[in-house]
């Protein structure tokens, strides 16, 4: 039952995490900037890069925006022409389950063998 | 006997661990996308590079031949190297070239053309250089070659040289 | 060409010394006498002493620009100042490894002339261990990764040093962070010789915890020095990015810290004996996998050297040796403890323990997990992922909140069996933190609950620690560390709503209005440096309330390799931070411009800095404790 309680509060807290918030356009912006890989850059982000790919990428994001194209839409479009490996937040599917639960996991395990020094 | 049985979890994870590490530095890191065979030609509409006209993909690619989408620019310097290739290629009557002038000056490119030749049988503007992230290119030289199935079956990243003009000619052939 | 050859020579002696110091060591160890043999003692200091020379070698060899070295070819030039090329030599692969050489060496040496009061067969132990870490490392050297290769024809000139390296936060950082990193190797060795010897008990834990502080602190401020670089130098006014080499540096601080904790643990009590030795493992263990992750090329990354597979399966075989060997060690040798289990209560310092170490093993799997996981992946099914920030954030920002919470309780609770003092003092103080952290939250665009809840919660732990400073009775490294945490998030947090940005394209002599203020473009200066020439752009920005900043970013030009980079230029102060940076922008007169405003900055520094005044605090309270 404890650990019922614990889980549900490692997902409520998860959930917290990823509320979405009421942001300006220019955050936004950013935020979706700081999330895509610079493809020719050793692993910084548009947002910090100064390449010739990142302004293209930068210029073709505030297009987007300007749509009406949800962050969502964005990820998915660049997804789809460079792969997963473009952005920088790992999509949750098939792939990475494991990857998103398993610290859970280990958090759950740690709990249950702390409850167990005490029995 | 509880011991046992987790030393036997543990070695066998640590074993895992070490053969995937062993793979894993075997394998390329640097990351060239996937070269995803069922990635059609993407769909889109361009400025003519000479008329400054529309045209659309459909109407560019709409014969039954291979296609070569190559982008360039007059300020980019490996373009220049792989263009004597480009023009051999564009003496093959089972291909044509089109290409993607790449976030230049439109003054540049005409001088760049006229000094070493056009390949291309069509060529575009891409001022912004959204032309190029359809395609999933991320710098300039790229290559591209479409079937007739108007399917992207190899990319180039880079300047074309011999060894890869060869196998150009191996696909088109 | 004279110097290389001395360095290498020297290294070989390193490695004849590192064996004859083994064989001596072993003997000893079956030798009925009651002293250390003081053959032993020498020939660390011998080993030591000729990694030294070899190193100061390749120094003079960098100083000198010697080309027919091949690694100062690669990564020295002429026209680089004087600083640069010494630091030019533990900047490259070949180097540094020296330099863990250096550390490693170092280290056993200090261990055995400072443990004079620990039993005899433990120091020898530990030699020992550390031993076959050593000679692993001399041979890793000589055999794949000399540093002093011969080339000829002789160059004239060198390739140089990638130009955003040559920084003084970047100079220093190797070393200091090394003797932290590396440090750790002494505490694996001596914890694999306490099992051994079955000697884990208090009087260890007492002994070791001075090494176990030692390595902390340069950990975290080697760490704190890396941050300031990428700050200044990468990208865009960050200075954490989640990137493979800060997260496999951050690794071994993370299971250190849970040590540290246990230490103290034990140094009371005979309690989590086992759990102690694993972390004790682990430290080094992750230490070497970062070693491995980040030289063997596996990862991509902003810091990668230059990457060569077989450095990297030598690496990797030695890594499984020591951690197959390690485990095997423990399961062999190592006896569970009972006595004191009886006596856990659970409203005690001892139970707060476990629950940090709880929190610090989660977030360690998710940095681990996250770092390591892409790997796996395409391994076993060629698909390539990334894991960067948002998936750090999401699984560790809401742990953050409990983990506050508990040290507030924590530090305050007494050992074996407590109760909650003051609590009605605890629950003003919870009210009065989170208040004042909604009512400064709800003025700015952010998630009003989620940050309400942190920053209320580190106000919590920053006003709880407050406190302590005031009551004697407190152990000051704790009150410091744990306040200095607490300043840390909260810098971070503050830093994270407040900061400001503005982008915009000007050319000389425009005035540019934004929400906060005017930049002016007043002029552009050329200059010309020993190894680069650099555009500087002068900007007069006038705020809001009437406050001017003069800011002069820098477009620089090196010589060698040719890289143009764009230098920020950060005006510092006790509340902000003001970061301006400019770009060209393609075929125009125009130059790109980009100015933030970023407010508690250097709090971020001066509260690592904190935390690490707490250890040192806590390690001449244990040097003096004799």
């Amino acid at each position: 039952m404890r650990i019922l309680k614990t889980f549900l509060l490692v997902v409520l807290f998860i959930n917290i995490a990823n509320a979405n918030t009421d942001i300006k356009d220019e955050n936004l912006n950013n935020k979706i900037l700081k999330n895509i890989r610079c493809l020719v850059c050793q692993g910084q982000s548009v947002y910090d890069s100064e390449s010739e790919f990142s302004s293209t990428i930068k210029l073709l994001v505030k297009k987007k925006i300007n749509e009406g194209k949800s962050e969502k839409q964005i990820y998915e479009f660049l997804r789809k022409r460079y792969g997963d490996w473009v952005i920088f937040e790992p999509k949750l599917n098939k792939n990475t389950y494991i990857l998103w639960i398993l610290p859970l996991l280990l958090f759950l395990l740690g709990g249950a063998i702390i409850r167990k020094k005490f029995k | 006997m509880k011991n046992k049985i987790y030393l036997s979890v543990v070695i066998i994870f640590l074993i895992f661990c070490f053969v995937i590490f062993y793979n894993g530095l075997n394998s390329s890191n640097i990351y060239t996308p996937k070269i995803n065979t069922k990635q059609k030609l993407p769909i889109f509409e361009a400025k003519d590079f000479y008329s400054n006209k529309s045209i659309s993909s459909e109407e560019l690619f709409k014969e039954d031949i291979f296609y070569i989408v190559n982008i360039w620019a007059s300020w980019c310097v490996p373009c220049r190297k792989e263009h004597k290739f480009l023009m051999e290629l564009s003496k093959s009557e089972n291909v044509k070239i089109i290409g993607l002038n790449y976030k230049d000056n439109l003054n540049n490119a005409k001088k760049f053309i006229n000094e070493l030749g056009n390949p291309y049988s069509k060529n575009l503007t891409d001022k912004n250089g959204f032309l190029s992230i359809e395609f999933g290119a991320y710098g300039v030289p790229e290559t591209f070659i479409i079937n007739k199935n108007k399917t992207i079956v190899k990319k180039f990243i880079g300047p074309i040289n011999k060894k890869t003009l060869n196998q150009i000619m191996q696909i088109i052939k | 060409m004279l110097a290389s050859q001395i360095g290498y020579y020297s290294l070989i002696l390193g490695l004849i010394f590192s064996f004859t110091l083994s064989f001596f060591a072993t003997k000893d160890l079956t030798s009925p006498s009651k002293k250390i043999d003081q053959n032993i003692i020498v020939l660390s200091f011998l080993q030591f002493f000729f990694v030294v020379v070899s190193f100061l070698c390749l120094i003079f060899s960098f100083v000198n620009s010697d080309f027919s070295n091949e690694t100062v070819f690669n990564n020295s030039h002429t026209t680089k100042p004087l600083f640069y090329k010494i630091s030019g030599t533990w900047g490259n692969h070949e180097g540094s490894l020296l330099l863990w050489l250096l550390v490693l060496t170092l280290f056993i040496f200090l261990f055995i002339i400072k443990s004079i009061n620990q039993p005899k067969k433990y120091r020898i132990s530990t030699l020992l261990f550390q031993q076959i870490i050593i000679i692993g490392f001399f041979l890793f050297v000589l055999v794949t990764s000399n540093p002093f290769i011969y080339v000829f024809p002789v160059p004239n000139e060198g390739l140089g040093l990638n130009p955003i390296l040559q920084d003084p936060a970047l100079a220093i950082h190797p070393p200091i962070l090394y003797l932290g990193y590396v440090g750790s190797s002494i505490i694996f060795s001596a914890a694999l010789a306490a099992v051994i010897q079955n000697y884990i008990n208090s009087e260890w834990a007492k002994h070791i915890k001075k090494w176990v502080l030692i390595s902390w602190i340069f950990l975290s401020i080697g760490i704190m020095l890396g941050s300031i670089w990428a700050y200044y130098e990468l990208g865009w006014g960050g200075f954490w990015f989640w990137d493979p080499v800060e997260n496999v540096s951050l690794m071994p601080w993370l299971t250190l810290t849970a040590l540290l904790h246990c230490i103290l643990v034990l140094e009371r009590r005979l309690l989590l004996t086992s759990w102690v030795v694993i972390l004790s493992i682990a430290s080094f263990t992750l230490s070497m996998c970062g070693t491995f992750l980040v030289r063997s090329g596996i990862l991509n990354s902003v810091h990668t050297f230059a990457n060569d597979p077989a450095r990297g399966i030598f690496i990797l075989i030695f890594l499984f040796i020591l951690i197959f060997l390690s485990l095997g060690i423990f399961f062999i040798f190592h006896k569970e403890q009972y006595k004191d289990n009886k006596n856990f209560f659970w409203l005690s310092k001892e139970t707060s323990i476990l629950l940090n170490n709880w929190f610090m093993m989660y977030f360690l799997s998710v940095v681990l997990i996250g770092t390591v996981y892409p790997i796996f992946l395409d391994v076993i099914s060629s698909d390539k992922i990334s894991v960067g920030p948002p998936f750090y954030h999401k699984l560790i920002i809401p742990f953050l909140v409990p983990f506050l919470i508990f040290m507030v309780f924590g530090s305050r609770l007494k050992w074996i069996k407590s109760e909650i003092s003051n609590k009605n003092l605890l629950i003003i103080f919870f009210t009065i933190s989170i208040t004042i952290s909604f009512l400064v939250t709800k003025n700015f665009q952010v998630d009003l609950f989620l940050y309400t809840i942190l920053i209320g919660t580190s106000l919590f732990l920053f006003f709880t620690t407050t406190v302590e400073f005031f009551n004697r009775k407190k152990i000051l490294s704790q009150t410091v560390a744990h306040f200095g945490f607490s300043l840390f998030i909260l810098s971070i947090l503050l830093n994270s709503i407040t900061s400001s940005e503005v982008s915009t394209n000007m050319k000389v002599g425009e005035r540019y209005n934004y929400e906060g203020g005017e930049i002016f473009f007043k002029k552009i200066e050329e200059k010309k440096e020993k190894n680069f020439n650099s555009i500087v752009g002068h900007f007069k920005i006038t705020d809001n309330r009437g406050d001017i900043f003069n800011l002069k970013p820098e477009l620089r030009v090196y010589n060698q390799p040719i890289i143009i980079t764009s230098e920020a230029d950060i005006k510092t102060t006790l509340l902000k931070d003001n970061f301006l940076v400019m770009n060209t922008v393609k075929g125009n007169e125009y130059f790109n411009i980009r100015y933030q405003v970023k407010p508690f900055m250097l709090w971020i520094w001066i509260s690592v800095l904190l935390i690490s005044l707490g250890g040192m605090i806590s390690f001449l309270r244990a040097k003096n404790e004799k």
